[in-house]
């Protein structure tokens, strides 16, 4: 329980300690054409009637052969544990009332990671198997019922919401399983440790390095003659909730950078996130300035940002893109922020973006939440979409993204951008800047670097905005801010299906364990907090996962145009629900890639014809000696080698 | 200046055909040294009028920005010719239309015209008058704005009346181009290179006893074939041959000109059949219509539903206003409109209802392929006329069921049978020749059964041979007035005007082409973008296997009654003797009779049964499909409404950049398939059959880096774009956050509780 504790500024709440327990969620992104090709995927994800609703990806299953596994887990009522998982509570007679089945009677278990139900009375068993983290909170429904039996709601994070009843307990000493449940679906309020900080798996790579700041600044032909790295943030002096590795213009000393700090809210000083190869324009970061009601101006900080403009010889120009609605961006100035004047920074342009706040979000998933589950209303549905808004502020997050990057690559222009602190709207826009500019980032390895770099070592306060572990579901510090991010990524995909090395899998994934608290990586706050908890140490990555089981979540149709400069279309036209998200838990709305599953098929069917014709070549070769034909010739053409996973 | 005229090559002498237009607007200026902007003619194509100078906008934004050029209007098209040289990548464009290219506009493809302050121009002018601005909107989706002004008045006042003449007021069917068109086409020699490939396979045409024959065989059906109409003497209204159930009488036959009568459309593997039927006149004192259904009945196990379309769909004008107000949100002539149009994208689209008309006919299709799959039941859809919703739902139900109509040929020949031969009123439907007496009738339901089959295509892609590409190019040629295809009402419409227009009096009739001949439009290259890589050939081809091969294949598809409660009837009817099954075949009929949507209520939770049993059985492409009705589930055709706008194309994505790598390994496939059969391989044998199409659909793609096509391929090319993302221009005025407790909008990112509010 002492590994936590420190873990932040939730600390607020009784000493904690965290741990979580969870696991295998079922994300299935497995669509009806894989049913029979990959059905073998870990589980009985689709098999038939058996609503699906779990189907884990099991990382416990690696490596074990999945038949066997299948069969394991068909004869027993329990899960299969991973390490160190160990089972808190077992309870018959459960009734999992399914919104698409109806009642379904059968055994719950609750470990210290996972809730697991399985129903053995139907034809194939139906199984329900979610990690704890997944769970906001839970409720009693009413009373005791006629039938004597108590209802139990657990309202997840990841859209859904479960239902179970049992009977009322005859022995009223003994603690209902929902109460175990309660325990450890909220360890931080608990007293007790987060499972990812048991989880002892181990994996093939050691992926806490999957970023390097040092590399991936030099990737970018960082440092040059414009820029430095620098050390002042060594120990988190400078910023807390910055990372210790920081490019800033070679002009400016640490000493000076120190007064930006003053200058710029929470120290969060502009900073370089990437530059573009050519015209060496680049996207900065940072926070508000600490305009104030008064209009106070900052000498450094205006120096700063003019150093920043000459480090660009292309452009006699600096667009600052602050995030916010300008009402918002004004209405900061009474708590000491606000926002740059443009009388005050001479060549700058400021330009809002008009994304909304936090709390604005959080309403929006809650109203998206509603509309699609557990069922779709067959009338009026688009009337219902609209009304949550949910993708007006996809769009708005993507368009405000498209003009940083069309700035950045049209315009040969650097950029600024920063919302309030700079680590919400701010790491969304960059971040979606830096995966349009950048083909780098749309494989499957530098998404991580982006998420690792952007996300995580930039401070975005993922204990804070998912609250892992912790009971406070009304915590006005929730938001989906990251799953807003993701979902840009996958309208982008959609747009340019061949130019991401992922598929859609990898992303349900990571959102999946964003929440499942079996990995490490999303934990704590900022970079700081990790390396004081020691999370490399004490936790397993989520990339040593992802990076030892690539082909899951590879595209197929990947086509690498690293430099490549992806437009995406922001208009409604073309923005659309990710249904294979948000609407996956309903079994009617399976999601489908029979794209994907007829080029594994080509891809399989031209190996093997390849294999016939170099054979064949082969024995031509070996007649012709006799026969002097010159049909042998006919090479294979220069048919690109067969790279792939059938 | 200006240029046009009438004659070209020695043909243009005497015109043949009937023409309002008075001789001096034919005889015009003749000004030889502007020839060459002309468009290419085409055989029995004659100019008009025409003025020079005339401004075309481009059409991505209001700069006021254009090309200069000539305008003219022939006889077939409002054309627009630049003064601009073509540069070289225009020439060789891709997907290119051979009868009309992209700055011209067939004259049955003219939507409507709006001149000044977007005035809606309806025809009947005020001579002398002409606006300086007007807009052409297409029936394809286009939109043209083109400037007089800067023309002399002279020509533009000709040319703005004769476009408003010859694209907006009544005209009779001859003036229609095809018949000038195949006057002086030797038609048949015309046939390109692709014409032994089109003799091999050919569409079913369903104008001979024997194609009728050999689909009722084809699908094991027990029915009559009637070729006693083949004069039209029992009815004009009626196809030239078609099929009743065999128990139908002569005497039967002959009454109410065909109404009624119940015509085969397709049979079931387990014996039953759809029927359908222009509703009875309501004289039935000889009860004809009880007759009807017994006959319909007898055809299996003495069962039958029917189903009133009339009463259970919109009608043919409801179907009018709705599309009417949804083909508005991609007329788009002005980019700041359509970004504010952008944030009510959804409701509008709900309010316009498009969506749920898509919607309520494939639900009933679905109802009715359960009738025929689940419970084996004979099933007779009907409605006033029988030949629109009748067509679509017919048509839908023959999709879902039987994989054949979803090849290519297939589906022309789905299309030959249901609604040519079906005798939906094309002519009247589309109102061509903008007879006042017609607009009542105008609508467009071949359209939508075409966005029908889109959405089960855009669910189920593999499952079907032909590609979007080819559906959007259908939907746009019923407005090319050069196919007897959609020029006609019904057979016998079809067979007197072709006759009577025929210069070889009293012989054959005149011989036009068909849309099925593609060769007509597009080269070979650019028809093979009609096949869709992903399409999963059936393992086995050889139609002889079929007969045996089929039955055995759809009855693994069919769900095992285990599934459902057993449908009463079949096992009771199966111990009774022949007689009792006649006396509870009628009782049975009159009940359906009596409350025909007694079951209504509670079809649409029976539909969701039935598709969510079908959904959990292994998905075979050449099984039964059933499309999924959920809101997200039905969408909007992207390429066919969105490919003209430029501020939504997707510069280097959109399905084709999947297509694309998809039809490049096919591709290789292919290749290799080749070199092993060069080769002489015996084991080849094992794998015939898997050798589709779409041979240089993918060098076609592929030659040109996907990174330059976009969403709109291949019906834009991206040549003059700039390569700069469109910022939508509204985006200020966006979100209206209303209703959020609290003020959440108001508060700070992180303030904690301190700060709210």
């Amino acid at each position: 329980m002492e590994n936590t504790g420190s873990i932040d500024s939730l600390g607020s709440k009784r000493s904690s300690s965290r741990q979580p327990s969870v696991d295998s969620l079922s994300s299935t992104s497995t669509s009806r054409s894989d049913r029979s090709a990959h059905a073998a995927k870990p589980t009985f994800a689709m098999s038939s009637d058996n609503v699906s609703i779990s189907t884990d990806f099991s990382p416990e299953l690696r490596g074990r052969p999945k038949a066997v596994a299948k069969v394991l887990r068909d004869s027993k009522e329990e899960p299969q544990l991973l390490p160190k998982e160990s089972v808190q509570d077992m309870a018959k007679d459960v009734t999992y009332i399914c919104p698409y089945i109806g009642a379904l009677r059968g055994t719950l278990t609750v470990t210290n990671y996972r809730l697991f139900f399985k129903c053995m009375d139907r034809e194939p068993a139906f199984v329900l198997d979610l990690p704890l983290g997944v769970v906001s909170r839970v409720e009693k429904i009413g009373g005791a019922s006629s039938r004597g039996e108590v209802s139990y709601g657990l309202v997840c994070k990841d859209i859904r919401n479960l239902r179970f009843a049992h009977k009322q307990m005859e022995d009223s000493l003994r603690k209902s399983i929902f109460e175990i449940l309660m325990k450890f679906a909220f360890p931080v309020s608990n007293g007790l440790t987060i499972f990812a900080f048991e989880y002892g798996q181990v994996y093939p790579e050691n992926v806490w390095k999957v970023y390097d700041a040092q590399a991936e600044y030099k990737r970018q032909g960082l440092p040059n003659e414009s820029w430095r790295i620098t050390k002042v943030n060594d120990h988190y002096e400078l910023c807390d909730t910055y990372p210790s590795t920081l490019v800033v213009p070679v002009n400016i000393p640490d000493e000076e950078l120190k007064r930006v700090a003053a200058f710029r809210a929470k120290g969060r000083i502009p900073v370089l996130s990437w530059i573009h190869p050519e015209s060496q324009a680049t996207v900065i970061r940072c926070s508000q300035p600490m305009v104030g009601v008064n209009g106070k101006r900052s000498k450094d900080d205006e120096k700063y940002l003019q150093t920043i403009m000459d480090a660009n010889a292309q452009s006699h120009k600096l667009f600052i893109f602050d995030a916010r609605p300008s009402v918002n961006a004004a209405a900061n100035k009474m708590k000491g922020g606000g926002y740059e004047s443009e009388d005050a920074y001479q060549n700058a342009e400021l330009v809002f973006l008009d994304i909304h706040n936090i709390h604005v979000m959080r309403e929006s998933l809650r109203k998206l939440k509603e509309v699609v589950y557990p069922n779709i209303e067959e009338s009026h549905w688009f009337s219902n979409l609209e009304s949550t808004h949910w993708l007006e502020h996809i769009k708005l997050i993507l368009a405000g993204a498209l003009r940083i990057a069309d700035k950045v690559e049209s315009g040969k222009t650097s950029v600024v951008v920063h919302c309030s602190d700079g680590w919400d709207r701010t790491a969304q826009l960059t971040s979606l800047a830096m995966v349009m500019l950048d083909g780098h980032y749309r494989t499957i390895r530098g998404f991580q670097v982006l998420l690792e770099k952007e996300w995580l070592s930039f401070g975005h306060r993922f204990q804070l905005r998912i609250g892992h572990g912790d009971k406070n579901h009304t915590d006005a510090d929730r938001s989906p801010v990251f799953l807003q991010f993701i979902d840009c990524v996958w309208q982008m995909t959609r747009q340019f299906p061949a130019a991401f090395e992922f598929n859609e899998y990898f992303l349900i994934t990571i959102l999946d364990h964003l929440y499942s608290c079996l990995f490490g990586t999303f934990m704590c706050n900022s970079e700081q907090q990790r390396v004081k908890e020691e999370l490399p140490k004490k936790t397993v990555s989520l990339w040593a996962y992802i990076n030892s089981q690539p082909e899951e979540f590879t595209n197929p149709l990947y086509v690498n145009y690293s430099n490549h400069v992806l437009f995406p279309v922001v208009s409604m036209r073309h923005l659309e629900l990710w249904v294979g998200y948000y609407i996956r838990w309903n079994p009617r709305m399976r999601p489908q890639e029979p794209v994907h599953q007829r080029y594994k098929e080509l891809l399989a069917k031209r190996a093997e014809l390849q294999k016939r014709v170099e054979e064949l070549q082969r024995e031509v070769t070996n007649r012709s000696a006799s026969s002097s034909s010159e049909r042998a010739g006919s090479p294979t053409r220069s048919i690109t080698p067969v790279q792939t996973f059938v | 200046m200006l240029s046009s005229l009438g004659s070209v090559g020695g043909k243009s002498a005497k015109p043949s055909f009937v023409s309002y237009v008075t001789p001096e607007e034919i005889k015009s200026e003749k000004e030889p040294s502007r020839k060459e902007k002309h468009p290419d003619l085409l055989p029995g194509e004659v100019v008009f009028c025409s003025a020079s100078t005339v401004l075309k906008y481009t059409q991505d934004d209001l700069s006021q920005r254009g090309v200069f050029g000539a305008l003219l209007c022939t006889n077939f098209r409002v054309s627009f010719v630049s003064d601009e040289a073509p540069t070289e990548e225009m020439v060789r464009t891709l997907f290119k239309n051979k009868l009309y290219g992209e700055n011209d506009i067939p004259l049955s493809c003219v939507d409507n015209i709006y001149g000044d302050k977007r005035k809606l121009i309806t025809g009947g002018l005020v001579k002398n008058k002409y606006p300086s601005k007007i807009i052409i909107h297409c029936k394809d989706l286009r939109v043209f704005q083109f400037s007089l002004s800067f023309s002399k008045e002279e020509d533009a006042k000709k040319i703005f009346q004769g476009i408003v003449h010859h694209c907006l007021e009544p005209k009779s069917l001859r003036c229609l181009f095809a018949f000038s068109y195949c006057e002086n086409t030797s038609y048949p020699g015309s046939y390109s290179y692709c014409r032994e490939h089109l003799r091999k396979k050919q569409t079913v045409m369903f104008d001979s006893v024997e194609d009728w024959t050999q689909d009722m065989k084809r699908t094991k059906g027990n029915c009559r074939v009637v070729s006693e109409n083949s004069n039209f003497e029992l009815s004009p209204k009626l196809p030239q041959y078609f099929i009743v159930p065999t128990n139908v009488s002569d005497e039967d036959l002959t009454k109410y000109q065909g109404k009624g009568l119940p015509m085969w459309c397709w049979s079931h593997h387990s014996g039953c059949a759809l029927f359908k039927t222009a509703s009875i006149p309501l004289v039935q004192e000889d009860n004809v219509c009880c007759r009807m259904l017994t006959a319909v009945a007898h055809n299996h196990l003495y069962s039958v539903k029917t189903e009133d379309l009339s009463d259970t769909l919109p009608t043919v004008q409801d179907i009018l206003l709705s599309y009417n107000k949804f083909k508005q949100f991609f007329l788009i002539d002005n980019t700041t409109e359509f970004w504010m149009s952008d944030m009510k994208w959804f409701s509008s689209l709900d309010n316009c209802g498009w969506l749920d008309i898509i919607r309520q006919c494939l639900q009933k299709a679905v109802e009715v392929v359960e009738s025929l799959e689940k419970e084996n039941t004979n099933v007779l859809i009907m409605e006033e006329g029988g030949s629109d919703l009748c067509c679509v739902v017919s048509s839908l139900v023959q999709l879902m069921l039987d994989p054949y109509y979803r090849t290519l040929l297939g589906f022309q020949s789905l299309v030959q049978k249901e609604w040519v031969a079906g005798g939906h009123a094309f002519l009247d439907r589309s109102n061509h020749l903008h007879l006042k007496d017609k607009v009542e009738s105008q609508s467009p339901v071949f359209l939508l059964f075409l966005e029908c089959v889109w959405q089960l295509q855009q669910q189920h892609g593999p499952a079907f041979q032909f590609s979007e590409t080819y559906l959007t190019v259908l939907s746009d040629s019923v407005h090319v007035p050069v196919f007897t295809t959609f020029l006609f009402n019904n057979d016998s419409h079809r067979d007197s005007l072709l006759r009577a227009e025929s210069p070889h009096t009293q012989r054959s009739p005149l011989n036009c082409p068909t849309v099925w001949d593609w060769s007509v439009q597009f080269d070979c290259k650019a028809q093979d973008l009609f096949t869709n890589p992903l399409y999963t050939e059936k393992p086995k081809q050889d139609t002889s296997v079929r007969k045996s091969y089929r039955p055995r294949h759809l009855r693994q598809l069919s769900l095992p009654s285990s599934a459902f409660k057993t449908p009463p009837k079949k096992g009771f009817f199966k111990d009774e003797a022949d007689n009792l099954k006649k006396i509870l075949g009628v009782k049975r009929l009159s009940r359906w009779m009596l409350s025909p949507s007694s079951d209504s209520p509670q079809t649409s939770s029976s539909v969701r049964e039935f598709y969510e049993a079908w959904q959990t059985k292994p998905l075979d492409y050449h099984g039964l499909l059933l499309p999924c009705l959920d809101g997200p589930s039905i969408r909007v055709w992207m390429q066919r409404y969105l490919r003209w706008i430029h501020d939504v194309q997707i510069l280097g994505g959109g399905p084709v950049a999947m297509l694309s790598k998809v039809s490049e390994i096919l591709g290789e496939v292919q290749e290799l398939q080749r070199q092993l059969d060069r080769h002489g391989c015996t084991l080849t044998s094992n794998h015939k059959g898997a050798r589709p199409r779409a041979k240089t659909a993918a060098a076609v793609i592929a030659a040109r880096s996907s990174v330059r096509l976009s969403s709109s391929f291949p019906f834009v090319t991206s040549r003059n774009w700039s390569f700069k993302p469109a910022i939508p221009t509204s985006l200020l005025q966006s979100l209206m956050v209303t209703g959020i407790p609290g003020n959440l909008a108001d508060r700070e990112d992180d303030g904690g509780p301190e700060s709210l509010v």
